[in-house]
């Protein structure tokens, strides 16, 4: 059975309330959800090397959205899902900024905490974003990582 | 074509966007990598990384994809957000 499309992106530069995402989340679907999974991603001050004082972000404007979508939608297929929320911020973020949001409404937890493991861990390795860390030396761009591929792989 | 680089390779090339009106023949996406890297440095060793990720129409490809004049190409290095 087809259904609806469900989720809503956002890329911007400005910080976000998880306060309020939560509550977006929550008077949605009245009465239809039951768990509600939220994951928050900060700067901090190990990355790369020690010392990062901040960072900048890049990303490739509107494949950015369609590849999220293309989690969520596969995200959706996988699980019993009422609603989806990612937000992810862009340009240069301080130490402890928040950087990326995701908010998964259902049913059961199960299928909330699965979907928004499976969504991190694919936006981090599919999604068209690139970080660039800086310290008192100068910044320097962040390597991908094998671990985060890993965890993308266990999901196939 | 529309061809643009981000992150690492962009400031390597010191080039965002570039806007082709012929493809000189090419077909594929790694013809246009080919001919890139035929402007010297730092285009030759930039785009000779061997992680370097290609997307035609804002969707990852591969250097067989093929391409024509209407398409937007990005090449750019392995993603790292979250």
């Amino acid at each position: 059975m087809m259904s609806a499309q469900i989720g809503s992106i956002r890329i911007q530069e400005a910080d976000f309330s998880i306060d309020e995402e939560y509550r977006r989340l929550r008077i949605a679907h009245p009465a239809q959800n039951g768990a509600i999974c939220t994951f928050s991603g900060l700067v901090r001050e190990f990355g790369d090397k020690e010392g990062v004082t901040g960072m900048f972000l890049e990303h490739y404007p509107g494949m950015t959205e369609h590849s999220l979508q293309l989690i969520i939608d596969q995200a959706a297929g996988r699980w019993k899902l009422n609603d989806v929320a990612v937000i992810h911020r862009v340009g240069q973020l301080s130490l402890s900024d928040q950087i990326v949001f995701v908010g998964v409404s259902s049913a059961h937890r199960a299928d909330a905490f699965a979907a928004c493991e499976f969504i991190m861990d694919y936006l981090k390795t599919d999604a068209p974003f690139w970080k660039k860390e800086c310290h008192a030396q100068g910044s320097q761009w962040v390597e991908a990582k094998e671990s985060d591929r890993n965890r993308t792989k266990k999901w196939s | 074509m529309k061809i643009l680089f981000f992150a690492s390779l962009r400031e390597q090339l010191n080039t965002e966007e570039e806007e082709w009106q012929e493809l000189n023949g090419a077909l594929t996406a790694g013809d246009i990598l080919s001919q890139l890297q035929t402007r010297g440095e730092p285009w030759a060793s930039s785009l000779n990384a061997d992680r370097l990720l290609v997307s035609v129409n804002q969707e990852i490809s591969n250097l067989k994809t093929k391409i024509t004049a209407d398409d937007e190409l990005a090449f750019f290095p392995p993603v790292t957000g979250g």
